[in-house]
């Protein structure tokens, strides 16, 4: 039981928006279905949070603790970079990581007309 | 006034807030008991779940933790930090849309099956039950000091005023009640360690501080302290002294743990929109990451003012060290509650803290007369007994009890509420007596709440490790069992009842096992198989850290089983496909 809204509007703020990686199509004019557009949401949703993922794994298991050694060379107030990452950096990268998320995910419900 | 005086006014007048506000905001229906009627805004939400989640564990323990290991147990630090990305990203916003009440609700509908939404259930007791052990240590810590009792005592006083204060509210209470409760802690953390980083380093901002120059030596802090517990023996605070392979599953066994705590993921039922769900989770972040970025620092620099207390002149001169008898007040505090231990072993009146552990260093301090290390510090008390160690007033002592007894009390109650609405809601309600009255429920509901803490006090009695330790065993158990089919369930549409209850069982059994083998069974002392040390673990994975391994089998039996049977029908299929989409939750907001 969807709840189908105007498509003229929702299409009309579809039109020329960058969609998560995919580049900027003008669906608009090939007038999709619900469904379809649901889908594209869907996946587009899915590339932003597997790109934010990878941002988070390289910074928190990476930078923090794996690849520590190779970045002893920088050094920070008494030790090296890794470990300013594991105890600071990697909280604030987190950080924008949600915050970036949910911005682009609500101005996507917005521009795929999914939003509540 | 005196710091005694201090503390029970202080204490008093923040217990008299919270139950002030939970009076005022005492729960009616069913709805506002469980979900607060979905009315609270993403900051205010952000601030009480932070609440919630920041208990004894993150606020007594993880300081002390990361004091006495240094750079490996950076772990805590990120594993519960780095898990609201998880959060945020991969559930809270598909379970806002879903609409209900309780985690086991949405797997049992998810997934088809009453036996899926039981089988979670359990799940979600174990898991909650044993991060209530760990708050109840940290209850035991903090009465003990405050009633200058021992800790038994301490813990048998904790859970009585535990069970009064979640008995009495419901959720609703509970998150306004947990905004004071913030305040309370976060202030109660931070102002101690302003002090002390000013002190150590004339940086009044504690994570900058922690990065600083040490005024006294001129050296850069971290590097200071390097060089001064070398000197007894102790391996480097700034490099990691444990495998690299266990620190990555254990930062990642707690990131995957924190996405699938029940009482964690519930908070963001409490919030009108799918995309406050969203921005609460960023909310809920940035009011924990201030306490965050202040516990490093506080680690760092009470182990450099607790041993800058004790050996007071050069290693190994005869009057290097503290005479026993010019002990400081805290020192004297702390031996009351049996939390610090002090044993002459040779004889000199003067106490000698080393690493007797070290065999070289041992054996060069033994030349000096030294005839073993003779301070024990349970790390618990660090956070508590930091700011008496670097003799700030009375009130800020005083105000650092009130805040350990805030985040204690705050997480304790959502976990018990987690438990109850599980037993009362998920259970009775929807399997055993479905006629049963909203009355009936709610007294259903605090009778279970009562019974999880009788049962984490008796346990609690003898935890198996310290605070946050013991919650790590939580983390582990909700890495392996909740997560898991929280995320396949609305990631995949293939995965159906038989693949969820085959997945959850595997994960939380195995990892049960695998605890329970070196912990002993149900924690209980004494009966573990296997001697909990590195040499003995599989494959060199610690307990804690085996929720991920647990997760892993959750994920691939689930995968193979659903795959061997028939897929999930239609209609759930379009249920996912519908929690995907934010558009139509309002539907779902009850009021």
């Amino acid at each position: 039981m969807r709840d189908r809204r105007n498509n003229v509007g929702t299409e009309r703020r579809f039109l020329g928006v960058a969609v998560g990686e995919t580049p900027s199509h003008e669906v608009g004019a090939v007038m999709m279905s619900q469904n379809d557009r649901d889908q594209s949401y869907w996946k587009a949703n899915l590339s932003l949070v597997r790109n934010c993922l990878i941002v988070w794994a390289v910074i928190a298991f990476g930078f923090s603790i794996v690849f520590r050694p190779l970045l002893s060379g920088i050094s920070i107030g008494g030790t090296d970079l890794g470990f300013w990452f594991a105890q600071q950096g990697s909280i604030i990268v987190f950080l924008a990581l949600i915050f970036y998320y949910a911005w682009r995910m609500n101005k996507l419900d917005r521009d795929f007309g999914v939003e509540e | 006034m005196e710091t005694q005086t201090l503390i029970y006014i202080v204490v008093g007048a923040t217990f008299a807030l919270y139950v002030g506000i939970a009076i005022w905001a005492r729960a009616g229906s069913t709805g506002e008991f469980y979900a607060a009627g979905r009315g609270v805004h993403p900051v205010t939400n952000g601030m009480a779940t932070a609440a919630d989640w920041m208990s004894a564990a993150s606020f007594i323990s993880m300081a002390g933790l990361i004091a006495f290991t240094g750079y490996g147990n950076s772990s805590f630090l990120m594993g519960w930090t780095g898990g609201y990305v998880l959060l945020a990203m991969l559930l809270a916003p598909y379970l806002r849309k879903f609409g209900k009440y309780t985690v086991p609700e949405f797997i049992g509908d998810r997934f088809y099956s009453q036996t899926a939404r039981l089988v979670a259930v359990v799940c979600l007791i174990i898991i909650s039950v044993t991060y209530v052990i760990g708050q109840m240590t940290g209850v035991g810590v903090t009465f003990a000091r405050f009633l200058q009792v021992d800790t038994s005592t301490g813990l048998f006083i904790g859970s009585a005023v535990v069970f009064v204060y979640a008995v009495l509210g419901g959720m609703k209470g509970i998150t306004y009640t947990q905004v004071a409760q913030y305040v309370v802690l976060i202030t109660a953390y931070t102002i101690p360690a302003i002090f002390i980083s000013l002190n150590l380093t004339g940086n009044p901002v504690p994570p900058l501080g922690l990065f600083s120059e040490h005024t006294a030596s001129g050296q850069p802090l971290l590097q200071r302290l390097d060089e001064v517990i070398v000197g007894l023996g102790f391996a480097q605070y700034t490099t990691l002294n444990t495998s690299m392979f266990n620190m990555v599953l254990f930062t990642l066994a707690l990131m995957i743990g924190t996405a699938g705590l029940p009482h964690v993921i519930i908070r963001f039922f409490t919030v009108p929109k799918v995309a406050d769900a969203r921005w609460s989770a960023g909310w809920a972040l940035v009011f924990i990451a201030i306490l965050y970025f202040t516990a490093p620092s506080v680690g760092a620099m009470a182990r450099l003012n607790i041993v800058d207390t004790i050996q007071i002149g050069e290693v190994g001169s005869p009057e290097g060290n503290l005479a026993y008898e010019n002990r400081p007040d805290w020192f004297q505090t702390w031996e009351t509650t049996g939390l610090l231990r002090f044993e002459d072993k040779n004889n000199d009146g003067r106490i000698q803290y080393y690493n007797d552990g070290n065999a070289a260093f041992a054996a060069q301090a033994q030349e000096w007369g030294w005839a073993g290390n003779e301070l024990t510090v349970n790390p618990d008390i660090l956070v508590l007994a930091n700011p008496e160690i670097a003799n700030l007033p009375g009130w800020v002592i005083a105000l650092v009890a009130a805040g350990g007894l805030a985040a204690a009390l705050s997480t304790a109650a959502g976990l018990l509420l987690a438990i109850s609405s599980a037993i009362s809601h998920d259970v009775l309600k929807s399997a055993v007596m479905p006629t049963i009255s909203e009355k009936g429920e709610l007294m259903a509901a605090r009778i279970s709440m009562a019974g999880a803490i009788v049962l984490a006090t008796w346990l609690g009695l003898n935890p198996p490790g310290f605070a946050a330790q013991t919650v790590a065993l939580a983390f582990g158990l909700a890495a392996s069992s909740i997560f898991p089919v929280l995320m396949m369930g609305i990631f995949s549409k293939r995965i159906n009842n038989l693949g969820a209850i085959a997945g959850m069982l595997t994960g939380i059994l195995s990892t049960c096992l695998y605890i329970f083998t070196y912990l002993g069974w149900f924690f209980i002392p004494g009966t573990n198989m296997i001697a909990n040390t590195p040499e003995n673990w599989l494959f060199g994975i610690a307990p804690a850290s085996f929720g991920v391994v647990g997760a892993i089998l959750n994920f691939a039996v689930a995968y193979g089983v659903s795959r061997a049977t028939a897929a999930p029908p239609k209609e759930i299929q379009d249920l996912v496909e519908s929690v995907r989409i934010p558009r139509g939750a309002g539907g779902a907001v009850a009021h």
